[in-house]
Parts: structure tokens; C-alpha cells; sequence
């Protein structure tokens, strides 16, 4: 294998590259999709006259900026022309890699601005922008902890559709813990708790009884559903002052930085879960890329034997990871309850959220970092909806809730393309002979 | 501890080493002292029980009997982690190494260099330049593991054992993947890793190594020590030894009488699943009564080229004619039914199912026939099996056996018997004897030659040089994608080893004889 017989063996370059059909199929159903939304904002531009108000203040924010007019017409029309132009951009199939995400990245943000002018000048009322950012990290802060908790159990191999479980009953276990203590603290640690135990269910079924990833997966969210009734049942609705007795946590403005206009009021007062969430995402990032145990976990979740045979404990190193994970499922769980908005109810409080957050997991492609940008767009998507339900807008509002999820299917097919998981993700690890 | 630094070290020896899987007893009393300075050559079929041996000493598993002894002290070795501290490393057959870590991170995997609760790659990245400085063996530290070709692969292997420097040097199976000239080297690399006072344990069932390089050679069969032999034994008593029976090493066939064209493949492109080229522009003509050998290293395209003739993968231009009809863009269905017979590579997960019984797994290709109105004509599908059974040598207890608990050589018989039932007009047959045991390999040689000799165009994809030079009447060297040249089966393995590493034909056989010149 050294060179000592003096014998030339041929460099090894880095393959030519060919489109497949299969490649060839994806760019053509994907630009063609593209190019039409690009036609339908041109429709669009020309359903509206005269021009749209930004805010960028709201009437309460201490400094106060001045609106932007935007010609609607001209806006939407120079929208919808980019993204047409990204559209026909990517169906020729010219486009370097790179040229591929920058046309992604064009006809997404081209779609939602031009979506958002004309939404201004369709509407006599100012499309404020503050309060729909101020949304958007309320409606993201819990799928980043679910993100985190999702990425941590997927590196390491294990599947985790249980997000959903585990929110839900760290949401009750939150609820519960602050009525009894009244403390956050308190209410916090048990929630993280919970958030763990459930995960222990999902690390002990799979990797000591090797239960399907996704069978258990749901059992723990059927499971989550029945414990949280049965005892919210039995217990809290019995005896709602002492055991239903919540104070949610309030927005705490950081000093002096959230008199920063615009961004200080968006950033910089926010509740105290959401700046955990952006501590956590940093953290978990650290340890998966820039720590030991970052390195096995990332081992485990690709090639389990290779790491057994370097003397790595696969299992325990697993149960570290999921177990983590459910740590920061249980801090996004809390957020449902005392995070936000208060007392647990028993109307399925977590709303789907967990489900939300493993495709945030899956989009931003099992790393942390993307994964929370991807849960931030959702979080975005469905703030959007929120902010332009009282605008009165010429069309039905269930079909503006529909149109950014149009946005959604684009950008990640564009951006992501073909997205790679752990290789033995879900896969049982038995020692082989 | 550097080995260079200490004396003579300890022989590590294997004491009645006894394990059990189930009703099967892979390893039964074995006994095999492996002695620092020396090459000691495990030689044994393919499931004799060699690689079981291995991961026990190397901790993957735990012996039900027996013990492990390094000098005086008795070894526990419950886990790599321990073997490696006895000082003991392995070259796995299936490299375990992560694909998408880079060389580095590989190398330090399990034992990672830290600094301040940091991973310190910056230090991983020295390690690796020091050793690959050390022993000659150049590697990249930070290249994607993925991206390197297998030779280069497994040097990264070498180096994580050397990189815990291990005096005890397992290497499994190593030159499965490698060119004629990748394992000399490779030989030139265990030569003197010996030389510096390790102990290599090789594995192998290939005679030639082990008579290049053996300095004691333990015979294993059906999970037995059967016997030592000394490096100057041939290969015909080794491999006596080996199977238990005088076995003939050749196959016998008359020349062949090429007829008319019946596989034209004309300007074939296949793009991989990742969209590198995998065919390239590929053209090759199969005439009934030969057979042709596509001879090459692994991963050279030879996996879509076979998947591309079936139908499983479309091509991106170029054509396939079978017997005059366009089979280009045909789905396996109809490639079936045109003539093509398949034993795929991986017969696991290609060639058969393996819960379904023997008989099942022999009509799957034609259940049209086996059926009346719509019900499966079971009576006729056992008369079928039993016929198959009988007439191909498949040991088994009964037709109604599952696939998956008969002996690699027998499920390739299954395969290849259900093939060879229909009229074919092409054998199309990719690493036909893979895992096979030598009794069923000169079985298998011999129907794949009956079938040509029935006028059927045969071509063969191995990555096993015997097998090529055995079987073929022409060889075609693949390399990258392309035909690199259609050479005759007497062609030396230093012509074609310099072939299946892309040196065209007329180069490589200048290149050898400015050698034989020196």
C-alpha cells in the first residue's frame, strides 16, 4: 500500500458528475411548481392598487419608527419576476450546486415578500411587522426545544416521534409542579423531569427490548395523551385553586439592549423560555460537533459496530443522547403551560406541535442550528396566519393559511433537496458475530 | 510504549477456544498461538469459523470455553476497549470505520484527544501525519472517509490499529477489495510490520497469500483446528486441508464456439444514486456460447451496470439489445422475459427471500406459471422443487426448508437453479460464488460453463481474479465506469492487476516488461 513497488496507480479524483432520471424528475416537478407560483403572484399583483403600509413599531413599543409605503402593484410584480426567473432558472438544469440554493433562496424570500406586500395593499390597515416577528419566536420558542430534543435522539440513532408525548406531559407535570410550589424553578425541573422519564420509556424500549422506533414512538404519545387526562380528571378538576393554580411567566426585558429600536423590543423582551431556547441551541451545537461525547453520539447514530469495535458503549451512549434530548422536550413542554400562557387545560394544549418540530428535525437535517432556522420559518408561517386574520383581505382566510405552507414545500425542496439521516437511525444495535 | 522500545513481547495464545451459536458450534476447541515476529496465517472456507475466532479475541464476543493467555497472565475480554489495551488490534473484512467522519476523527474515535472539554482534532490531525509519515502509508486527515477509494480505506484501518500501536495485528480477510498490486503491498506492509516484532494474524482463504507470506499456517474447518502446515506446503495439499477432500482447483471446460452477437450494449451511461457517473459510456458485445468476465475492483460501476441490464436502474443514455429487441428502458419484468437470468451480487437482499421455503424461492420468477386461476398450484410448485433439489445438489432436509437456514453455497444454488430453468439467452451473473464454500464453487463453475455450452451468452461480474481467470473466455477489465480493454483469459494478473487499477492495455504490458527488464 506505499508506493515502494513504484507501480502508478491513478489518482482518485472526485467522480463526474451526471443527473439521474430520478434527479431529472425531482428538478422538473420542482421548478415547474415554482414557476407556477411565480405566475399566480403575478396574477396577484395586479388584484391590488395603490400601496401598502408597514409598521414597524406598534403603538405600544416606547420608540416609535415611522411606517414604509410600498407601491403594492410594482412590489408584488417584481416578486412574482424573480420568482419566475428562479423558476426557469432551475428547470434548465444549467445551475451549479450553489446556483441551485441561491435560486431556492431567491424564489423563497421572493414568494414571502411578495406574499406580505400584497397582503399590505390589500388592506386599508397596516400589516404590522413587530408584532408578526414578537409572534413568530412565541409560536418557535417550544419547537426549538423540541428540535433540540429531536436532533439529539436521531444522531444517536433512535427515532423520535415521541416529541409530541413528551411536550405534553412535561406540560402538565409544569402546570401541576408550579400550582403546589409556585415556583418556576420548581415547575421547570419538573418539567425536564418528565421530559427525561418519557424519554427513558423511548431509550429503554428500544435499545434494551428493541421495540420498533415508531411503535413506540406513538405509544408514548398515546400514552402522554391518557396519563395527562386521566389525572387532570381525577385530580385537577376536582380541586381547580390548589391544583390548577397558575401564574405563567412574563416577558423580561434585557437592559438597555431592548431599547434598541425595532430589533430591542423583538429580541430583547421576551420571555425567559425563549432566551433558554437560544442558549440551548448553542449548547447542543457545542456538544454535538465540538465535544467527545458529541463525537460517539454522532458514531453511534451511523455506524453502531465501528463505534463497538473503538470500545465506544453504544447503548449508554445512546441513552445519554435521547435521554438529554428529553431534557430540553421537557423545557418546551413547559412553555404550553407555565411558559406562556398558564394552567393546563385538557383540550390538547401541545396542538401537534412535537410532529411540527420532528419536521422541523428532518428539514434542517438532524443539525441543530438548521433545525431551529427551520422551526423559526414555521414559527414565522404560522404567526402570518395569525396577523392577517383581522386585515380583511379580498380572499378566504383558510387560504392564506394554505399558502405559506406552499412557500414551505418550495424552499425545502430547493434548499434541502435530498436530505441525508443518521445511517442506522431507527436501526437496532445487537452485537453481531 | 512503542514496540521498538521493548524487548521481545509475550505470545498471545488461544486455549480451546469453544463457541456455540445456538445448534451450531462455530468454534470447537480451538487452540492457535500467535507469536510476536511472526505472519501466522488463519486459512479456513468462507463460515469455518475463522472470523468468530477473531472477534473473540478481540472482545466483539465472549468464548462459551477456553482461554486466553498473554504470557503467563490469563485475558478477560469482554470488549474492544480491553483488547486493544492488551495491546491487540483488528483490520475488519467490513471496515469499521464512519463514512461521513473524516479520516481523522476516525482515527481517534474512542480514545479522543480533548482540550478543555474541547475535541482536540487539531492534535487528531498531527497523530495521523505522524503515522502515515511512520509507515508510509499516505492518507489525508481530512478527507470524508466516504469519498476514499477502498484501498485507501482500509490504510485507514491499518492506521487506527497501529495508531493504539498494537503488537498483535489482526487482519480479516484484507484483500477481498484490493487490486493484484494493492495486495502487494499490502503483503510488503504486514512483512514489515512484522519485521519491527508485531504479530499478524492474516485470514484468509486464498492459497497464493498465504503462501507469500505465512510463517505458520493453522488450517480451519467446520470450526476445527484440522491441522498446521508448514509455508512450503502447495496449495493443492492446503487446500485438501481446507475443504477435506482433494478438490480440483480449475474448472473444466472445451474452448469456446462463439456464436452470433445476443447482449449488444452500445454507449451505456448509468448514473449512481448520487449522481456521479457510475457507467460511462460503456460498449460491449456478449455472443451466445462465450463467456465474458468483467474483472475489476470493487465499486468500479460493475453493481449498475448489472442493475442497469435488469431494469432495476434506468439508464441515461444508450441502449441495450437483447437477442435484436431494445431492452433499454425495460423494467426487470420484461428484461425477465426476454431471456435474462440474474444471480445478483447480494443474494441476501437480491436473490431470494429468505423466509419463504426453497420451493417458493424457486418459482418466484415465473408464478404465471404456477398458477391456475389465480391460485397457486402448490402441488406442481413441490414437484418443481424436489426436481430442482435433486438435479442441482441443494442439501437440504426438505423443499418445504426456509432459504435463510441452508449454507451460503447452497442458497446460491437455489438462485442459480431457478435461473437455469428457463430457456435464457443471457446469464447475467454478478460475484456468483461470494461466500460460497469450495464444493459448491466447482458446482456452481461447472452449470455456468453447461449453460454457455447450450449456445447461452454468459457474462460474469467478479471481483475474485480465480474466478475470472477460470471462467472466462474473454475478460473485460472495468475501471470507473469504462472498459479499460477486452483482454484474453491468459492474460498475467500483473497485466490485469495494472488494468483494474486504469492503465490501458498496451501500458501495462509495457510496464511489465521494463520490470522483468530491471
Amino acid at each position: 500500500m506505499s508506493t515502494e513497488t513504484g507501480i502508478i496507480v491513478p489518482e482518485a479524483a472526485s467522480p463526474q458528475r451526471i443527473e439521474s432520471p430520478e434527479a431529472k424528475a425531482q428538478r422538473i416537478s420542482t421548478s415547474s411548481l415554482v414557476t407556477i407560483v411565480g405566475a399566480i403572484l403575478l396574477w396577484m399583483a395586479f388584484t391590488v392598487d395603490g400601496s401598502g403600509t408597514i409598521a414597524l413599531s406598534d403603538a405600544f413599543d416606547e420608540v416609535q419608527l415611522p411606517s414604509i409605503e410600498i407601491p403594492g402593484t410594482l412590489t408584488v410584480a417584481i416578486c412574482a419576476l424573480l420568482t419566475l426567473a428562479a423558476g426557469i432558472a432551475l428547470f434548465t438544469g444549467r445551475l451549479p450546486r450553489w446556483g441551485r440554493t441561491v435560486a431556492g433562496l431567491v424564489a423563497g424570500a421572493a414568494v414571502l415578500f411578495g406574499f406580505l406586500a400584497w397582503v399590505a395593499a390589500s388592506s386599508t390597515l397596516p400589516f404590522t411587522l413587530t408584532s408578526q416577528l414578537n409572534l413568530t419566536l412565541a409560536y418557535a420558542t417550544p419547537l426549538f426545544f423540541g428540535v433540540l430534543g429531536g436532533v439529539l435522539a436521531e444522531r444517536a440513532g433512535v427515532v423520535n416521534i415521541a416529541i409530541e408525548g413528551m411536550f405534553l406531559t412535561s406540560a402538565f407535570t409544569a402546570s401541576l409542579t408550579f400550582s403546589l410550589t409556585q415556583s418556576f424553578i420548581a415547575g421547570l425541573f419538573a418539567a425536564a423531569l418528565a421530559g427525561v422519564l418519557m424519554a427513558g420509556v423511548l431509550a429503554f424500549f428500544t435499545l434494551r427490548f428493541l421495540v420498533d422506533h415508531v411503535i413506540i414512538g406513538v405509544v408514548i404519545n398515546v400514552l402522554a395523551t391518557g396519563l395527562t387526562g386521566f389525572i387532570y380528571q381525577q385530580l385537577v378538576a376536582k380541586d381547580m385553586a390548589t391544583f390548577s393554580n397558575v401564574r405563567p411567566m412574563l416577558p423580561v426585558a434585557v437592559p438597555g439592549l431592548d431599547q434598541i429600536p425595532f430589533i430591542g423590543p423583538i429580541l430583547f423582551n421576551q420571555r425567559p423560555l425563549t432566551y433558554i431556547a437560544f442558549f440551548s441551541i448553542i449548547l447542543v451545537w457545542f456538544l454535538i460537533f465540538r465535544t467527545r461525547w458529541g463525537l460517539r453520539v454522532r458514531s453511534v447514530g451511523e455506524q453502531p459496530h465501528a463505534a463497538d469495535t473503538v470500545g465506544i458503549n453504544v447503548i449508554s451512549t445512546k441513552t445519554s443522547a435521547v435521554l438529554l434530548g428529553g431534557v430540553f422536550a421537557g423545557l418546551g413542554g413547559a412553555y404550553f403551560t407555565i411558559g406562556s400562557v398558564g394552567a393546563f387545560q385538557d383540550n390538547n394544549p401541545t396542538a401537534g406541535n412535537g410532529f411540527i418540530a420532528l419536521a422541523a428535525v428532518i428539514m434542517g437535517r438532524w443539525h441543530p442550528v438548521l433545525g431551529a432556522l427551520t422551526a423559526l420559518f414555521f414559527g414565522f408561517l404560522r404567526a402570518l396566519a395569525q396577523t392577517t386574520k383581522p386585515m380583511q383581505l379580498p380572499i378566504p382566510s383558510d387560504f392564506i393559511e394554505m399558502l405559506p405552507y406552499l412557500a414551505t414545500i418550495i424552499a425545502v425542496a430547493g434548499l434541502v433537496g435530498r436530505v441525508r439521516a443518521p445511517a442506522a437511525d431507527g436501526a437496532h444495535f445487537v452485537k453481531s458475530h | 510504549m512503542s514496540i521498538t522500545e521493548v524487548g521481545q513481547q509475550p505470545t498471545l495464545s488461544l486455549r480451546g477456544i469453544t463457541k456455540r451459536f445456538g445448534p451450531l458450534t462455530a468454534n470447537d476447541d480451538i487452540t492457535v498461538d500467535i507469536v510476536p515476529g511472526r505472519i501466522h496465517c488463519l486459512l479456513g472456507e468462507n463460515g469455518a469459523g475463522k472470523s468468530t475466532l477473531m472477534n473473540i479475541l478481540f472482545g466483539l464476543l465472549e468464548a462459551d470455553e477456553g482461554e486466553i493467555r498473554l504470557g503467563e497472565t490469563s485475558l478477560k475480554l469482554t470488549n474492544p476497549k480491553q483488547a486493544m489495551a492488551a495491546g491487540i488490534g483488528m483490520v475488519h473484512q467490513h471496515f469499521m470505520l464512519i463514512p461521513v467522519f473524516t479520516v481523522a476523527e476516525n482515527m481517534v474515535l474512542g480514545h479522543e484527544p480533548t482540550r478543555a472539554g474541547m475535541l482536540d482534532l487539531q492534535s487528531a490531525r498531527r497523530k495521523v501525519r505522524e503515522l502515515s509519515a511512520r509507515y508510509k502509508l499516505d492518507v489525508d486527515p481530512d478527507a470524508l472517509v466516504e469519498d476514499l477509494p477502498v484501498g485507501i480505506q482500509q490504510r485507514v484501518e491499518i492506521l487506527k490499529a497501529l495508531a493504539n500501536d498494537a503488537t498483535y495485528l489482526i487482519f480479516d480477510e484484507p484483500t477481498a477489495v484490493l487490486t493484484p498490486q494493492e495486495i502487494d503491498e499490502l503483503m510488503l506492509v504486514m512483512q514489515s510490520l512484522r519485521d519491527e516484532g508485531r504479530a499478524i494474524v492474516f485470514i484468509t482463504h486464498k492459497l497464493r497469500e498465504v503462501r507469500a507470506v505465512a510463517d505458520d499456517i493453522t488450517v480451519i474447518r467446520r470450526g476445527k483446528v484440522v491441522g498446521q502446515a508448514e509455508p512450503g506446503t502447495s496449495e493443492g495439499e492446503l487446500a485438501t486441508m481446507m475443504v477435506g477432500r482433494s478438490v480440483s482447483l480449475k474448472v473444466g471446460k472445451t474452448a469456446a464456439d462463439p456464436g452470433s452477437e445476443r447482449l449488444v450494449i452500445d454507449h451505456l451511461t448509468v448514473a449512481s444514486e448520487s449522481g456521479a457517473v457510475a457507467v460511462d459510456d460503456l460498449s460491449l458485445t456478449v455472443r451466445g456460447g462465450e463467456i465474458v468476465c468483467i474483472a475489476g475492483v470493487q465499486g468500479n460501476g460493475q453493481t449498475e451496470l448489472a442493475e442497469a441490464l435488469l431494469g432495476t436502474m434506468t439508464p441515461v443514455s444508450g441502449t441495450v439489445n437483447l437477442d435484436g429487441a431494445d431492452i433499454t428502458n425495460a423494467r426487470p419484468a420484461r428484461s425477465i422475459k426476454a431471456g435474462l437470468g440474474y444471480v445478483p451480487e447480494d443474494r441476501h437482499r437480491d436473490g431470494f427471500i429468505g423466509e419463504f421455503s426453497i420451493a417458493e424461492n424457486l418459482v418466484l420468477d415465473n408464478l404465471d406459471g404456477f398458477t391456475k386461476f389465480g391460485s397457486l398450484q402448490l402441488k406442481a410448485i413441490a414437484e418443481n422443487a424436489i426436481a430442482r433439489i435433486e438435479e442441482f445438489d441443494i442439501r437440504a432436509t426438505s423443499h418445504t426448508q426456509s432459504v435463510n437456514s441452508l449454507s451460503g453455497g447452497n442458497q446460491q444454488k437455489v438462485v442459480l437453479a431457478r435461473e437455469l430453468s428457463r430457456p435464457l439467452a443471457l446469464l447475467l451473473a454478478s460475484q456468483p460464488t461470494r461466500g460460497v464454500d469450495v464444493g459448491a464453487i466447482e458446482f456452481l463453475h461447472k452449470r455456468i460453463v453447461g449453460e454457455r455450452d447450450r449456445g447461452t451468452a454468459v457474462l460474469i461480474i467478479s471481483t475474485e481474479l480465480e474466478e475470472v481467470e477460470s471462467l472466462a473466455d474473454r475478460i473485460a477489465v472495468m475501471y470507473r465506469g469504462r472498459i479499460v480493454g477486452i483482454v484474453p483469459p491468459d492474460t498475467s494478473r500483473d497485466v490485469l492487476g495494472l488494468m483494474m487499477a486504469g492503465v490501458p492495455h498496451e501500458d501495462a504490458l509495457a510496464t511489465m516488461k521494463e520490470a522483468t527488464h530491471e
